[in-house]
């Protein structure tokens, strides 16, 4: 390679077998144009430490696996290139305001519970028959909702998150930009099911309107659009609430 | 050791074990079900598809049609039968996925839009403009959290399959976070574990595409078939080999070498044609296309990058707005990974393997020859890819077939009686012992990335696009060495807890056995088929010695058995497959 250089690699280690708090050891890997911070941790594995544990799989910024903190930044580490950090050092640890596991990998757990409360399905009141063919929707009618469905998962929003650092009941970015992407789509009819979770103190008022979320978005999902949207629909929902018999939505 | 029970457990969380997992929540409420996976089931490589799913719905299009592509563009190794069967599925599955929320994108007047393939004698590839597969799988994911009757182990890797009786009856799955043993029992397993693009070395693949399923059920007997076709897809990126879909071409991307020319229309591809034409130029078959590149290359007409030699796709034409909506996630990639915006600059490209068509013989029903195992998805070869797939034919055979799977895997279980966990117990004490001892050994003398390293070297080395038996000899060779050689693996890490290195050693062991499994079946199919062309003096079709499904048995450290069954041809006698104006020319190309 012509231009093969080097750089210094620090990492969060923290085992929970062996150690009782997290630490930072320094590598040092070659890299060049077209080294990503993650090839830079495959690396320090395959050659200088097999012990180095982290998360990855697709390396082309679909899977989500693979978000670190990246010199203080959630990143994804496929799309996060050693180029630009050099001639400075990297330093590399797990995503914020998640339990760690071991090294880089954190616990996910939370996340994927915050996600199924919002329902993450299509809710009907009557189910077409599937030999009547799909649902017709208008380009206009996906675009209404295809944004907030591009959410990879990745948990960047989450370390991103001031809100859910202080209090992790906050239901979050993610979660709550997949529950506006049923709630937006025209098929979907359980906007009544998912307002609870919307109105209350976990739902989308405990935003605090700070945007870093969808700053640090790597697919331009607009997280803090979507929570935005959420508080109009849960305003709306609360005057109707007097308005109407039945309450606000869906009417 | 921790035990579960279960009713049938899946192995896999990609689109095929997600939708067999919503299937016996459907067809069978009453049973449990229990998804094992080694990643959280949205990390799985289903995601990463692009460029859509096949499935019947324009006037002018008929399942004739897409039965006839499929046999043709497989080179007749298909099991015509199961062919069938399949072409009449996709679109109901299309149509399902639909009402689960899928953002399938539109016409202006609120019907779903399909693109054109290659191979594929019209439009008929559903899309969610470039990220199918991601759209897909988020739909299956998230819609599979409505059933409480399915329970997911997430981040379990499964090690092992429990024999017992002569039926499968579960797994032994190792807990990644703490490195604990959990014995799964079941009355039926399915195996939906994906391909195993990660034996080689430039590939499209995710990391965890190593093979495991077809391992496992590899050394309980149950034979992988036609493992020597493997798919080099022609347009991926130089070095990493991050797909770039065939949607491109599918939308009127054209391939051109480094004199400017479209060379395509010199391997009976053409006429040269500026719009999308089925069948022709650009959209003819990922075989043909990865061959002529390798030619291209040979005659010295390709353009040198930094991480090897390319042709350029361009896109350029099709304009800004276009690009947006039907290409966003080319142009994404492209910007992060090469720096340039495909609006204004061609995208190198070159082959790199991406598909494996063979995998667990199962027959059409997704049964295997073990009792109690059924198969679907990419670990699985049920008979409709034959020597070379078509592309959506893929994520249209997950939804298929992975309901299938699930619907038959739900019937057996509900006959067989409960499984009696004492004589399961000793199975999986001794397949943990086997995983336990590759953490203990003390005096390896092997860097396990260096066995990897030269596995997927002389996978790539011999298994190429074109093949000499001297070259798979090698490959062969060399093969056999490093099972040896994995044997004495020193891993760095000896702890329980998330220890990705010794995950990383079982992983291997099921990759070096479905790649001696690749490498001898091609070693032995003496004929050109399909993805298997050879440029020794078997570089012809013979169907007189080889109209054969090939068959790999597990001979433990030896070389697999290889043998042959027969190819079910119900309808469509053996012929040549033309593309381009000849395709034209005998009706081919509309399938008259």
């Amino acid at each position: 390679m012509p231009d093969r250089r080097e750089i210094d690699i620090e990492v969060m280690r923290y085992n929970p077998e062996t150690d009782s708090e997290p630490y930072i050891q320094s590598f040092r890997v070659p890299f060049d144009e077209d080294t990503s911070v993650l090839m830079g941790l495959q690396y320090i594995k395959d050659h200088l430490d097999g012990s180095l544990t982290f998360r990855w799989s697709c390396r082309m910024a679909v899977c989500g696996s693979c978000g670190k903190m990246v010199n203080g930044v959630p990143k994804l580490s496929c799309k996060a290139f050693l180029r630009d950090y050099y001639p400075g050092k990297l330093r590399i640890e797990p995503l914020e305001h998640f339990p760690i596991v071991r090294d880089l990998a954190v616990d996910q757990t939370d996340f994927l519970e915050k996600l199924e409360a919002v329902k993450p399905w299509i809710i009907r009141k009557d189910e077409k028959p599937l030999s009547e063919g799909t649902y017709l929707q208008t380009p206009e009618e996906v675009s209404s909702y295809l944004q907030f469905s591009s959410c990879i998962n990745c948990l960047l929003c989450y370390s991103a998150c001031p809100q859910y650092g202080l209090d992790n009941s906050f239901t979050g970015p993610a979660a709550l930009s997949l529950l506006h992407r049923y709630n937006a789509d025209s098929r979907d009819e359980g906007k009544s099911e998912r307002m609870p979770l919307v109105n209350s103190e976990e739902g989308v008022w405990g935003c605090t309107l700070v945007g870093y979320c969808s700053e640090v978005c790597p697919k331009q999902v607009d997280p803090a659009a979507a929570v935005n949207r959420g508080k109009v629909n849960s305003t709306m929902d609360y005057f109707l609430r007097f308005l109407t018999p039945r309450g606000g939505v869906d009417s | 050791m921790q035990v579960v029970s279960t009713d049938v457990a899946i192995i896999g969380g990609g689109g095929a074990g997600l939708r067999a997992a919503i299937a016996i929540a459907e067809s069978a409420p009453e049973l449990n079900v229990t998804l094992v996976s080694k990643v959280v089931p949205m990390r799985s490589h289903t995601v990463a598809a692009e460029g859509g799913s096949a499935g019947v719905t324009t006037e002018v299009d008929t399942l004739d049609m897409h039965f006839h592509d499929t046999v043709a563009g497989g080179d007749w190794l298909c099991d015509q039968d199961v062919v069938d069967y399949f072409v009449s599925r996709c679109t109901e599955e299309m149509i399902q996925l639909e009402h689960w929320g899928c953002p399938w994108s539109r016409q202006s007047d609120g019907h779903t839009s399909v693109r054109n393939f290659g191979g594929m004698s019209t439009a008929r590839t559903w899309f969610a403009a470039d990220k199918t597969g991601f759209h897909m799988l988020h739909t299956l994911f998230q819609t599979s959290m409505k059933y409480p009757a399915i329970s997911r182990l997430d981040e379990y890797f499964a090690c092992d399959l429990l024999v017992e009786d002569g039926r499968c009856q579960g797994l032994l799955a190792i807990e990644v976070a703490t490195g604990d043993f959990v014995r799964v029992e079941s009355r039926a397993v399915i195996m939906a574990t994906g391909g195993a693009g990660r034996v080689f070395r430039q590939n499209t693949n995710a990391g965890i595409l190593t093979g495991d399923g077809m391992g496992m059920a590899y050394r309980h007997g149950v034979s992988l078939r036609d493992m020597e076709f493997v798919q080099y897809h022609p347009t991926t990126l130089p070095g990493s080999g991050i797909l770039i879909t065939e949607g491109c071409r599918g939308e009127g991307g054209y391939l051109t070498n480094k004199d400017g020319n479209r060379y395509l229309q010199d391997y009976a591809l053409g006429p040269v044609v500026t719009e999308p034409t089925p069948k022709t130029m650009e959209l003819g078959p990922r075989d043909r296309l990865s061959q002529a590149f390798w030619h291209e290359q040979q005659k010295g007409r390709t353009i040198t990058t930094p991480l090897g030699p390319a042709v350029h796709l361009e896109l350029m034409h099709l304009g800004q707005r276009k690009l947006t909506e039907r290409l966003p996630f080319i142009m994404e990639l492209s910007k992060t990974f090469l720096g340039i915006d495909a609006a204004k600059q061609a995208i190198p490209v070159c082959p790199s393997v991406h598909y494996t068509m063979g995998g667990i013989a199962a027959d059409g029903t997704t049964a295997t020859a073990l009792p109690g195992l059924y198969a679907c998805g990419e670990c699985s070869s049920v008979g409709i890819h034959g020597a070379n797939r078509l592309g959506s034919n893929s994520l249209a055979e997950l939804a298929v077939f992975g309901k299938l799977a699930g619907e038959n895997a739900a019937a057996f279980a509900r006959e067989q009686s409960p499984t009696t966990s004492s004589s399961l117990q000793s199975a999986a004490d001794a397949a943990e012992a086997r995983a336990l001892a590759i953490l203990a050994r003390q005096d390896g003398s092997e860097r396990l990335a260096s066995v990897r390293d030269e596995m997927t070297q002389t996978m790539s080395d011999g298994i190429g696009i074109y093949r000499t038996a001297d070259g798979m000899q090698a490959t062969c060779d060399v093969l056999d060495g490093l099972v040896d050689r994995l044997a004495h693996v020193q891993l760095d890490d000896s702890n329980r807890a998330f220890n990705t290195e010794w995950l990383a050693a079982i992983e291997l062991g099921f990759s070096l056995d479905v790649a001696r499994a690749m490498a001898y079946s091609a070693l032995n199919r003496r004929e050109s088929r399909g993805a298997h062309v050879r440029l020794d003096e078997y570089d012809e079709r013979d169907d007189h010695q080889f109209l054969k499904h090939t068959l790999a048995t597990y001979e433990a450290d030896a070389p697999p058995r290889i043998a042959y069954s027969g190819v079910n041809i119900t309808r469509l006698p053996p012929a040549e497959r033309v593309y381009g104006a000849a395709a034209t020319a005998t009706g081919d190309a509309a399938n008259a």
